[in-house]
């Protein structure tokens, strides 16, 4: 293995980490929050695609990212008030299952609207751009997916830690029915919780997909999970942990690829998985919690 | 030696056992005019198993546990390496060859599926052991992961001289007639209706209800939780053996993710925690998503195109359903109640109440 | 009292969540037969006590003992050992014993809970009979098929017994969710004693009673005393309850014992009464 491929792949997992980390940033914000695995996160970062080809045969590109980031946003949105808001009161498992029968609605959806067939992603110029540094050729978005992450997650820090609204939401998380009753309107924080989830997963999707060429109704689904393995890794519930997860996990997808495992690559990240709920179950950046008897 | 009571309860029970016996043996005798029902009843028996060893995780024991497709996998591989007739292994296996040890052995079914069975139920009890401590989300997605490594170690080249890697098996032998199909079934859901009835029946439920509560009851919830899971596990292995059978092969691709949502979507259409619920619910989807298949036609009426049915609309509306399901009657239809004679008498009763009050208004 | 045999002993258990110190140096005894209460204000950590005591939390710091035998015992390791021992350290003895609650029950300690912890969903029998599974002699495989139908009739017949001796046996196919609150107390200590407890701890069982529930629980938990051969360990806020029953009190605050003793010596004790009505301590005191 020479130097140059080394850091040829590296670049790739850091890019892939990238748009992973971003993904991962929306399970954790609404799992700190709502306390579920939101598993339609993956397939509206799916549908973010679709919205991604849709948008972009009819406007230029400038036009285009906006519409997708607010399309996926709305869906995100639309999806918490019809299938999660009506739950609130209801056990843990009925949300975690409303979330999948979400899951399996959008991705029927996409097969219907979009047929089962992979739909080739549109090209952004200035995204596709190669670049070549020796031996190195790679794409811009390759360079750019991991600097774009890296500003997000410090922005959305600075506005978790420093503003009104981020006092809110960890106030929602630590304990609800208290923020509550401080005036705090849980629904709206909620709401923004999943603006910012989605908004980011749509980011993501860009990146990723601009990468990886074709959508189709089920692209969503594994790399969602892997996401949410990546948010686990971090901490759940921490946002510098799903970044950094995002990252680890993006590399060591490519690291296994490139060593000619590729059938295990899904694998990978559910032992990987497996490994950290014994060695260390709050994951990276997490916080150790005890029940009340 | 005992007297045998001739009770009403005695009586309905075998009744339903003397019409399902009829309908079965009509069917089997215009096996070719009916196969279609054959084949819907078949997949649904055997969802059916698959779903109420779901339900035993996640409604009796109230662990969020979602590998089934995973040990349905497991199940289908190891049932059809078994019982492929020998003659023809060597044309499945045309390209890694069959290796050895297992190629001259071939077992009746039943045999087939305890081996699957046995097996699913090792590997539960281990992976039981790192991941029956986790809470339940974190257990749902390290179940789920579960899954997708089984299938990605069973698709592996390196195993191909076992499994045939990603070609699959093929040619497996099918069910001798649909009598074999419903019975190996009905013996699985039976023996999981009498753990669920018996004292352990009883630990699980505890655990669901309140684990603290159950600890200080005596009750090991580790342990506990690892019984229900082998227990689950092994009948999701059987069901996937005989899924393997049903299908007459065996591939990767069959076993996702999806698979398990299905079948939890099963699970709760009939009811969280209740063993006939599931099995309700098993027929209905299966039978449903082939009602629901004139959706995906395309109709004139003249020149006028019905709007909306094409390829995949039967799935949305489907999907649709279920999330009405979900939101408004997350019960499911039996709640946790069981079908039986006293059900019957239940709802019989409060009929003929609902009568007699509109008669008196 | 002549020869006091030692049931429960609690020697130095210390709980610490993060900075807090819920309890503090608890030390304890219960003899066998006895009644004794442990009150104090709200909390004082005496509910974290009895999660030491029953496994639910593993104290940071100290040893129980249940008839003279080890129960729990834990240590402050690394760094917390330092803050424990300070800088010239000593050593700890003992090995370490973390047991499970239910390794706990089944030794013989039951208890209930502060909010009421029934399996709501179930039969006011099916509670009774979840208590008696742990002793039942049976395995999966015996129980699936029946094969233990000696055992189960043994564990509903002494089930039904137990119900209809507690006057219970009317609600025996209830839910137990839907039953009145003074009722559900009842099945919780009924749930509890069917674990053939030796020793028996209640948090708060008078917990939202009224006066006249309250005295019937005072003769209820006399006569299970006497009936069942138990030793009885509870926290009780009602202190006409407490005052009439317990042969001992101890009262702590702030997780620490201020004060124990007979209850004619609590109800004059200054310590005690400031604690409850809030007079202002210096602090350090």
């Amino acid at each position: 293995m020479t130097i140059s491929y080394f850091f040829q792949q590296l670049l790739n997992g850091l890019s892939l980490g990238g748009a992973y980390a971003l993904i991962a940033i929306g399970y954790t914000m609404v799992y700190g929050i709502l306390r579920m695995i939101n598993f339609a996160h993956g397939d509206v970062f799916m549908m973010a695609g679709y919205f991604a080809i849709y948008s972009m045969a009819a406007f230029p590109w400038q036009l285009s990212l906006p519409i997708v980031i607010i399309g996926t946003i709305v869906l995100g949105v639309v999806i918490e008030r019809i299938a999660y808001k009506p739950l609130r009161t209801a056990p843990r498992m009925s949300v975690m299952i409303s979330a999948i029968g979400v899951s399996y609605f959008l991705e029927n959806l996409a097969n219907y609207l979009f047929t089962a067939m992979p739909q080739s992603y549109p090209q952004i110029d200035i995204l596709k751009q190669i670049h070549t540094f020796g031996d190195i050729t790679v794409s811009r978005v390759t360079i750019i997916a991991p600097i774009i992450t890296i500003v997000l997650t410090f922005l959305l820090m600075t506005l978790v830690n420093h503003t009104k609204l981020g006092m809110a939401m960890r106030a929602c998380s630590k304990d609800q029915d208290t923020a509550r009753i401080m005036g705090i309107k849980v629904d709206r924080v909620i709401t923004m919780t999943f603006v910012i989830g989605c908004g980011l997963a749509a980011i993501g999707s860009i990146l990723y997909f601009t990468d990886r060429n074709t959508v189709q109704p089920y692209s969503g689904s594994l790399p969602g999970l892997k996401c949410f393995v990546a948010a686990v890794l971090g901490g759940i519930g921490s946002i510098p942990g799903a970044m950094v997860g995002g990252f680890i996990v993006g590399i060591c997808q490519i690291a296994i690829t490139a060593a000619g495992y590729s059938v295990f690559s899904d694998a990978f990240t559910f032992v990987l998985l497996i490994f950290i709920l014994i060695i260390r179950p709050t994951g990276i950046f997490g916080e150790k919690a005890t029940d009340k008897v | 030696m005992q007297k045998i009571k001739l009770t009403n309860k005695t009586i309905f029970n075998i009744a339903c056992v003397a019409i399902v016996v009829i309908l079965l043996g009509y069917l089997q005798a215009t096996e070719i005019e009916n196969s279609y029902a054959i084949t819907i009843i078949e997949r649904s028996c055997i969802y059916a198993v698959a779903a109420v060893s779901m339900n035993l995780m996640i409604g009796f024991t109230g662990q969020f546990s979602l590998g089934t497709a995973g040990f349905m996998c497991l199940g289908a591989y190891i049932t059809g390496i078994f019982t492929m007739p020998i003659e023809i292994r060597d044309q499945v296996y045309y390209l890694y060859g069959m290796v050895s040890f297992i190629h001259n052995i071939q077992v009746p079914l039943v045999v087939a599926l305890l081996i699957s069975g046995v097996i699913g139920a090792i590997i539960a009890f281990l992976i039981g052991w790192p991941v029956l401590r986790l809470k339940s989300d974190y257990l749902a997605i390290a179940t789920l992961g579960f899954s997708e490594i089984v299938r990605a170690v069973l698709g592996w080249d390196g195993l191909g001289k076992i499994t045939n890697a990603s070609y699959g098996l093929s040619n497996i032998p099918a069910f001798s007639s649909i009598f074999q199909a419903v019975i190996i079934c009905g013996v699985c859901i039976a023996l999981m209706l009498l753990m669920i009835n018996s004292s352990y029946g009883r630990a699980f439920k505890a655990v669901r209800d309140d684990d603290i509560a159950a600890e200080a009851m005596g009750i090991n919830l580790f342990k506990t939780k690892q019984l229900a899971f082998v227990v689950s596990s092994f009948f999701a292995t059987v069901a996937g053996g005989l899924m393997a059978v049903f299908l007459r092969s065996a591939a990767t691709s069959t076993f996702t993710v999806a698979l398990t949502y299905n079948i939890l979507l099963m699970v709760v259409i009939g009811g969280i925690g209740s063993v006939s619920g599931s099995v309700l619910g098993a027929f209905l989807i299966t039978a449903g998503q082939e009602w629901l298949r004139f959706l995906d036609k395309e109709y004139y009426i003249g020149s006028f195109k019905v709007p909306f049915t094409r390829t995949g609309f039967r799935m949305v509306i489907f999907s649709v359903l279920l999330m009405l399901f979900v939101l408004f009657w997350n019960k499911g239809i039996m709640g946790s109640k069981e079908f039986s004679f006293d059900w019957f008498k239940n709802i019989y009763i409060s009929i003929k109440r609902r009568i007699r009050r509109k008669n008196n208004a | 009292m002549p020869n006091k045999e030692s049931v429960l002993r609690v020697e130095h258990v210390t709980m610490q969540f993060g900075g807090v110190v819920a309890v503090n140096d608890l030390s304890l005894e219960v003899n066998k037969g006895e009644i004794i209460a442990l009150i104090g204000p709200n909390g004082a950590g005496k509910t974290t006590a009895f999660n030491c005591i029953t496994g639910v939390y593993e104290p940071t710091n100290g040893e129980v003992y249940f008839n003279n035998k080890i129960l729990v015992r834990n240590h402050p390791q690394g760094k917390m050992k330092r803050m424990y021992l300070g800088e010239d350290e000593g050593e700890y003895f003992g090995t370490i014993v973390a047991p499970t609650p239910d390794v706990i029950t089944k030794k013989g300690i039951a208890r209930t809970f502060q909010n009421i912890r029934l399996f709501s969903s179930q039969t006011v029998m099916d509670n009774v009979l979840v208590a008696k599974h742990m002793r039942a002699k049976q395995n999966p495989f015996t129980a699936t098929f029946r094969l233990n139908h000696s055992e189960e009739s043994r564990m509903r017949k002494e089930a039904v017994e137990l119900l209809k001796e507690l006057d219970l046996y009317q609600y025996k196919d209830d839910i137990a969710g839907s039953l009145p609150y003074g009722i559900q107390r009842k099945l919780e200590i009924a749930r509890a004693l069917a674990t053939e407890p030796k020793l028996l701890l209640l948090d708060e069982p008078a917990a939202g009673m009224n006066p006249q529930e309250t005295m019937e629980l005072t003769e209820y938990i006399r006569e299970i005393r006497d009936k069942y051969d138990l030793t009885i360990f509870m926290i009780e806020h009602h202190m006409d309850l407490v005052m009439e029953i317990s042969d001992r009190i101890y009262v702590l605050d702030f997780g620490k014992t201020i004060a124990s003793g007979l209850p004619e010596e609590i109800a004059t004790n200054q310590t005690v009464i400031e604690a409850y009505l809030g007079v202002t301590e210096d602090v350090g005191d």
